[in-house]
């Protein structure tokens, strides 16, 4: 009986599903050439691998603020529909703590990865690499984490040392 | 009548439909009866063709009010969520067009003959798959909820808000995820022995990217191209999602594009500015991806009123935990003081809605009515004040205390924070 339907199984071509690992046809495509394209590596990590060339100061970023994110954001950075990216630097442990970019975020490097994907959110990846280098400046120099005339690049931006760097402990893994 | 004992209720109605029945029988038509405009005494649904066949079938116009609640910014109309109505569902599975939303930058419009997922960092073979590529691999379902790390942050605040159980709490939605488990296609591709961090990024107007242990994505994580039996819902991923059971809504990733194998998290801004929860010092716990035990009443709750006084009330709710599975729910009546075992909906799944139920008689009193949850890890919900001694309060994310309703004399409800 047994062989029976083993042997109809096979002409059929059918296999009985009892195995303890699936079967399947791997059918990745290998991609190593389309890996090395830009819109494939759009991560930025905190030790600056990923950030482009190009460069921004404070000065230059501060009408470009104007353009792109104070409708939102507000004049100065200091909020408006959406959140304010600078001030409350060490107000995490108040009464009333208010989490900026520049009082809450441990990675100047994110400021770039997120203004390149998500920013502003009409039009994405609008910014080049040298406006969004002198966003992250401008914001960075409103609470002195840089100073005004400190050039921001692919060197210097994962130098920035946030003020809360050390803000925060990973629960996982336990 | 024979008497019948109170204690078996079944008893009494098998009973009472049996004479019924037999009665039937002694009432024989002998004599004709006078013609019966049938047409003037039965509903009009019954005296007329309904409506024809549809494509796809929708929600009873009677229902149109059961709707999510939508919160977004005006200014970004991308970005914000909308709210699954708990406090009008029953069950345990969210219909899909009621499945809680959080989207960054909107709902992107993703053609799947177009899309592509590519896996490559830290892999000997960097892997792409077209959808119609992984539809060919072997299909696991897994019922289980999704819950947005910031559901409930209302409750953090200091005086109770007054909405619906739903739009306060219904930032989770529980459905059947199919489509493929990811550890077959990390394994084909190859992980190398420094690999310990997962990149997802999605392809929707805000490349939202976050880290996701490697350890997690090849125990349970599905690449689910099905949601409760059809293709996703635009608004829920489609055309691909990475399902990751039990944990924070956000590694869910809708619209995946690509799974980076990495030494170390990227440290996004949606890992960092962005779900960590912050502590009464002044720091905060990152990665803090599993969502804990929680309970709420789904109805009675806030909004609806008891009309009957006295009455007896089927309370029921939903209980879930990102730890496995819910073992025990208690209710009360009384703001905690005592407590009384609800019935488990079967089966109970891990990482999933569990339903509990238990009828109550309301004798007119004021109540307050709560809900407690234990899971298989021994771990019990905890009371707001519990919570908020250990976390403070701007955790804003992962709030899961007791959700208390208070019943006034008159049998309005509203939420509250009990004393």
């Amino acid at each position: 009986m047994f062989t029976r339907i083993s042997l109809t199984l096979v002409l059929l071509g059918l296999l009985p599903a009892l195995a303890a690992q699936p079967l399947y046809q791997p059918l990745g495509q290998p991609a190593a050439e389309l890996s090395d394209r830009p819109e494939w590596n759009l991560t930025i990590s905190p030790d600056g691998q990923g950030l482009p060339a190009g460069s921004g100061t404070a000065s230059q970023g501060k009408p470009l603020f104007e353009q792109h994110c104070a409708a939102c954001h507000g004049f100065g950075a200091i909020g408006g529909s959406a959140m304010p990216l600078v001030g409350e630097v060490g107000s995490l442990t108040s009464e009333y703590p208010e989490k900026t970019v520049n009082s809450y975020w441990p990675y100047a490097t994110t400021l770039f990865d997120y203004i390149r994907r998500s920013m502003p959110p009409s039009t994405p990846y609008s910014l080049n690499s040298n406006e969004i280098y002198a966003l992250c400046a401008y914001i960075l120099s409103q609470d002195g984490i840089i100073k005004a005339d400190v050039e921001l690049n692919a060197v210097t931006l994962p130098q920035v040392t946030m003020p809360n760097r050390n803000g925060f402990s990973a629960t996982y893994p336990q | 009548m024979k008497k019948v004992p109170l204690e078996s209720r079944r008893q009494f109605l098998q009973y009472t439909a049996l004479s019924g029945a037999f009665a039937g029988f002694s009432l024989p038509a002998l004599s004709a009866q006078p013609d019966i405009h049938y047409r003037d005494i039965l509903p009009e649904s019954m005296t007329q063709a309904g409506a024809g066949f549809s494509n796809y079938g929708q929600p009873s116009p009677y229902e149109n009010k059961i709707i999510r609640w939508i919160s977004a910014n005006p200014d970004t109309p991308g970005n914000g969520v909308s709210w699954s109505p708990l406090h009008e569902l029953q069950g345990t599975i969210t219909p899909n067009g009621l499945h809680f939303e959080r989207h960054h930058n909107g709902v992107p419009d993703i053609d799947p003959a177009t899309h592509m997922l590519l896996i490559d960092g830290l892999v000997d073979t960097p892997l792409s798959f077209t959808i119609d590529v992984l539809k060919r691999y072997p299909q696991q379902s897994r019922i289980c909820f999704i819950e947005c790390g910031g559901n409930s942050n209302s409750s953090w605040r200091s005086r109770p808000i007054e909405t619906a159980a739903g739009y306060t709490h219904g930032l989770v939605s529980n459905a059947e995820w199919t489509g493929v488990p990811v550890k077959y296609l990390l394994h084909e591709a190859g992980i190398k022995n420094n690999a310990k961090w997962v990149i997802a990024e999605a392809a929707d107007g805000a490349s939202l990217n976050v880290s996701i242990p490697l350890e997690k994505l090849l125990d349970d994580a599905i690449l689910a191209l099905y949601q409760n039996g059809e293709r996703l819902r635009p608004e829920n991923g489609y055309p691909l999602r990475l399902v990751v059971p039990g944990w924070e809504g956000i590694v869910n990733v809708k619209w995946l594009r690509q799974l980076r194998v990495t030494k170390a998290p990227v440290m996004s801004r949606d890992e960092t500015a962005q779900y960590t929860d912050l502590l009464p010092d002044g720091t905060a716990r990152q990665f803090s991806f599993e969502m804990a035990a929680k309970s709420l009443i789904t109805s009675p709750s806030h909004g609806m009123s008891l009309p009957d006084n006295p009455g007896i009330y089927q309370l029921t709710g939903l209980a879930w935990s990102g730890r496995g599975k819910i073992i025990r729910v208690e209710v009360s009546a009384d703001g905690g003081d005592s407590w009384v075992d609800a019935e488990l909906q079967q089966p109970v799944m891990s990482k999933a809605f569990t339903r509990f139920s238990l009828p109550w008689q309301w004798q007119g009193q004021y109540a307050v009515l709560q809900s407690r949850a234990t899971d298989e890890t021994g771990y019990v919900q905890p009371s707001r004040d519990e919570l908020l001694a250990k976390r403070g309060h701007h955790g804003f994310f992962h709030f899961n205390a007791i959700i208390s309703w208070e019943i006034s004399e008159d049998g309005f409800i509203y939420h509250v924070y009990p004393d």
